[in-house]
């Protein structure tokens, strides 16, 4: 018998802090497993959010070095400059890049680093008890939206992809979800291409993933996964953006 | 035949792995692991047929498939 699906060598046999049904479990699978795949495990250099997914460094069996919230793309800019020899990604949520960090995203982007970012948008804030976030739709209930994101009050979700793909100093942007096998191995292909482009030195590359949080969504899992495919596509839909290297 | 493995201890129950299987292999059990959630696990094998669907939704990564 010979294994056709194992848990890649570049994450660590444990187990994550993360509730049942988190899509972070799946995404840090699906970077391990293009590091592995691209054979850099020795060269790779992640960095971690400030959120839920803050301790990736116990769970990635590469170096990951974490930095204050919402600056990792600035942590990844000074990296990158000094030592280009390295691949360097960033891991942020939709707290971390939206909100705080969203002067550095912009920034980063519009100076066209050669470095890949990893956007795992659940639209809501996980770690802190699931207030609203800059992504929360409308009509969405949150802890501190309890009748629902109004418009008026509290203005439109930020799509952060439409935002990026704007400047001429990002490469590559696609927006994935990670609802079924088919949008898994396509987000793996979009994770893929975006470290590949940096190896290649082409230039700023942004995945946005839609994930599900269960927990603070009030959802069964399995339900958070509908609700991706049913409400949140409608308002943040998927596809390539852009793409220097357009597929033929 | 294929054959697929579950780390039921670290299981947390999101039934994922439930969902994606087309062929209803993997089930929930009745009794509890030491979380004190019902784990996913193989029933049924001789359904199964690799395809390993099951172990790409796996959040916690804990799900092996042999063929």
């Amino acid at each position: 018998m010979t294994k056709v699906f194992t848990r890649p060598y570049s994450l660590k046999d444990v187990e994550t802090h993360y509730c049942g049904g988190c899509g972070h479990g799946i995404v840090h699978r699906l970077i391990a497993d293009a590091v592995d795949e691209l054979g850099i495990r020795e060269r790779v250099v992640g960095i971690a959010p400030v959120g839920c997914a803050v301790l990736a460094y116990d769970y990635f069996n590469f170096d990951v070095c974490e930095a204050a919230h919402g600056r990792a793309p600035a942590v990844a800019t000074g990296m990158k400059r000094a030592r280009p020899d390295l691949i360097i990604f960033a891991y942020q949520g939709d707290g971390d890049l939206a909100a705080i960090g969203m002067a550095e995203i912009i920034h980063a982007a519009n100076r066209g680093e050669n470095i890949s970012v990893f956007f795992v948008n659940n639209a809501v804030y996980g770690m802190t008890g699931g207030q609203m976030a800059p992504t929360t739709m409308i009509g969405q209930k949150t802890e501190t939206t309890p009748r629902g994101r109004l418009m008026e009050q509290e203005g439109s979700p930020i799509r952060v992809s439409e935002l990026l793909a704007q400047f001429d100093g990002v490469k590559f942007v696609e927006r994935c979800t990670i609802t079924k096998p088919k949008n898994v191995n396509r987000t793996k292909a979009a994770i893929t291409h975006a470290l590949r482009m940096q190896i290649e030195g082409k230039g700023f590359g942004f995945v946005e993933i839609l994930s599900p949080c269960p927990t603070y969504w009030g959802l069964q899992p399995r339900v958070a996964m509908k609700m991706i495919e049913e409400r949140m596509i409608e308002v943040f839909p998927l596809g390539q953006l852009k793409d220097i290297e357009e597929k033929k | 035949m294929a054959k697929v493995t579950i780390i039921t201890q670290r299981c947390k129950g999101c039934e994922l792995c439930v969902e994606s299987c087309p062929h209803g292999v993997i089930v929930m059990s009745k009794s509890l692991n030491d979380k004190g959630v019902h784990f996913a696990q193989p029933a049924m094998l001789e359904d199964c047929t690799g395809c390993a669907l099951c172990a790409m939704m796996c959040p916690e990564v804990i799900i092996e498939v042999e063929k």
